[in-house]
């Protein structure tokens, strides 16, 4: 894989200030050679991608059947993850609910993206009265607790899926209006933009494909961090009984269930949906770390 | 020195219009309740009359703009409204637990400053070392770790694999007696009493919730220390007090950890938010009574008079906290006042 990747680029210098197209391709190629962290963690979100599009069909159980004949299985070769308290498989769980929990972080995160992105944008460009009661609001929404304040609008709107989606959603919009109002911002009387406005685009038209542009790797970074601190943030909802329903797999609530039965020591219906879960979250914040060294190389911490 | 006071004063002030939003939010949280509010607040057993009587009694029925007055009015007199589950007004509830959870989220903030920080400092000086890995891992490992899920697994280890934990129920063992009311931290009240018993068992309590907060705290001040302390370290007048001869500790405590520290205390800002999250989570692990646990219990019976209540005081406990953060600037940074309007 790697000896591909270096010699797809048609510039064969070595040096690192190599000419722009072939350059960022050979900078991915170093970046993943460097740290080849990053390529696992793409390689783990193949894999949780894969789970959560054909999960329910190559699960060897049906989540949902109960087997009073095997409840509370230790881990074995028939149940990998052991059995539940109803005598559902774990493992089946488990992989199942990949797929609700990707849909609502994912979900989340476009729609905190799209919103923030237009709000960011619009206070950037236009600044005046705007600028400012736009970012009253998003101070106001940072001043609560962020995780607090998705409960409480979980609790205002109603307990289901769809909500627990907006919560987190509402929550995450300050960090992406805020980037891309800086972004925008200082780009606001650059050169390009000026010609541009001078060529005769509209100020609608130079926002959107001008500048914004502009703001989109950094933004993508923000993206790949945000998605795990949004599955984290919506398994805790559901770990303390908001959103999802109980038949419902999700890792959060089956942490939940499993917690019930750790202090008499059946370990496994806690463990292993909360490991999936800090895999998930291990595997969006290595991305994060690995898009940042790619995209950019000063901001490496 | 007036240049200071003046600096501190506009910050104090800066906080009202942000108390303001928080109350503004809220109220529009408790006025967006699915369905009726009025329903809602009535209870399951509610008949249309009854119903009618609490929209009356709550002033549901006038115009909004009044409602929010109205609602100003009450929480001026500390009035959030009764708990419909217990009965007892939320404002006493709240009082009654934030001892509690104040006590965990201090004790597990202070831990974990005093774990990080020095850890962060020490990858910084010895970068590519074994103290720079470690300090990565648990930067890496810290970010990925669900509270509740630390919390479990914690559980499992010291109490039913190896014993040495007491059972997660709470903040002190059945066999101890609390100590006597005085602020409601159990660490303190029972250093009042000389009661060194009470001490131990609260000690042993609070040692798992606390590492598990701690844990989830640690990562994102100890990779801020370690990225303000390579800042700090590669600035000209390091290099200018190295060369001045200075010892290696003045160089390092007196002139780059404290620029460092500036970077440290804002993220602190944000470490809080998360901890203040984090606390509902893990309050809810080790049945720990404080005010998370029972929002926790009056969401699970749409208690909601309850959970605004505990939304509110958490802002106004934040804001207040960052207030502190803010504050805090000014003793540590000489310059602040000089260059604020």
């Amino acid at each position: 894989m790697k000896m591909t990747e270096i010699t797809t680029p048609a510039a064969p210098a070595p040096a690192p200030p190599a000419p722009k197209g072939s350059g960022t391709l050979k900078h991915i190629g170093y970046v993943l050679r460097e740290n080849p962290v990053t390529g696992l963690s793409f390689l783990m979100f193949a894999g949780l991608l894969i789970s959560a599009a054909i999960g329910p069909w190559i699960v060897p159980y049906d989540p949902l059947a109960t087997n009073a004949a095997a409840v509370l299985q230790p881990p074995s070769a028939t149940h990998w993850f052991g059995t539940d308290n109803l005598g559902r498989d774990v493992f089946s769980r488990v992989i199942v609910a990949t797929r609700l929990d990707l849909i609502i972080s994912v979900a989340a995160v476009t729609l905190s993206f799209i919103f923030g992105s237009v709000i960011g944008a619009l206070a950037g460009y236009r600044g005046g009265w705007f600028d400012i009661i736009a970012s009253r609001c998003l101070d106001t929404i940072m001043a609560f607790p962020l995780f607090v304040l998705a409960m409480g609008i979980v609790a205002a709107l109603g307990n289901s899926v769809a909500n627990i989606i907006y919560a987190t959603a509402i929550i995450n919009i300050p960090f992406y209006a805020r980037l891309v109002r800086a972004e925008v911002n200082i780009r606001r009387e650059a050169g390009f933009t000026l010609a541009a406005k001078l060529a005769g685009n509209s100020d609608a038209r130079v926002l959107a494909f001008h500048i914004f542009p502009n703001a989109l790797p950094p933004m993508m970074v923000q993206v790949s961090l945000n998605l795990g601190w949004a599955i984290l943030n919506a398994a805790g909802l559901s770990f303390i009984g908001l959103g999802v329903r109980p038949p419902t797999p999700e890792w959060g609530i089956m942490v939940a269930e499993g917690a019930n039965y750790i202090v008499s020591g059946e370990w496994w219906m806690a463990l292993f949906p909360g490991l999936w879960l800090m895999l998930a979250v291990f595997t969006f914040n290595l991305m994060g770390d690995g898009l940042r060294d790619i995209v950019d190389p000063r901001r490496r911490t | 020195m007036s240049g200071r006071g003046t600096a501190i004063a506009l910050r104090i002030a800066q906080a009202i219009p942000v108390v303001i939003g928080v109350v503004v939010i809220s109220f529009v949280l408790t006025r967006a309740l699915p369905g009726d509010p009025a329903a809602q607040f009535a209870g399951i057993a509610a008949t249309p009359e009854s119903i009618e009587e609490v929209r009356r009694a709550l002033g549901l029925d006038k115009p909004l703009l009044q409602q929010f007055f109205i609602y100003c009015a009450q929480l001026l007199q500390g009035d959030l409204g009764q708990s419909i589950s217990t009965g007892r007004p939320v404002v006493s509830e709240l009082a009654a637990r934030l001892p509690a959870s104040l006590e965990l989220t201090l004790t597990a903030l202070f831990v974990s400053c005093a774990i990080s920080i020095p850890l962060g400092i020490l990858a910084a000086t010895r970068p590519g070392s074994w103290v720079d890995q470690l300090c990565r891992l648990l930067v890496t490992a810290g970010v990925s770790l669900p509270t509740f899920f630390t919390g479990i697994v914690l559980v499992y280890v010291f109490y039913y694999l190896l014993g040495i934990a007491p059972s997660p129920l709470g903040r002190l063992d059945f066999v101890y007696l609390e100590p006597p009311h005085v602020t409601g931290f159990f660490l303190i009240d029972s250093v009042i009493a000389r009661d060194w018993e009470t001490f131990g068992g609260t000690v042993k309590q609070l040692v798992l919730p606390a590492t598990t907060m701690a844990l989830f705290t640690l990562a994102p001040i100890a990779r801020m220390t370690r990225a303000a302390m390579l800042s700090a370290l590669s600035a000209d007048f390091i290099r200018t007090a190295r060369a001045s001869g200075l010892s290696r500790r003045k160089v390092l405590y007196g002139y780059a950890f404290r620029n460092a520290l500036l970077p440290v205390v804002t993220t602190l800002g944000m470490v809080f938010s998360f901890a203040l999250g984090a606390n509902v989570l893990v309050e809810k692990v080790f049945a720990w009574p404080g005010i998370g646990s029972y929002a926790v219990e009056a969401l699970v019976v749409s208690d909601y008079a309850a959970v605004q209540g505990f939304v509110l005081a958490m802002a106004l406990l934040f804001v207040f906290l960052n207030l502190v953060i803010d504050l805090a600037y000014s003793v540590i940074d000489p310059r602040f006042g000089t260059s604020a309007k």
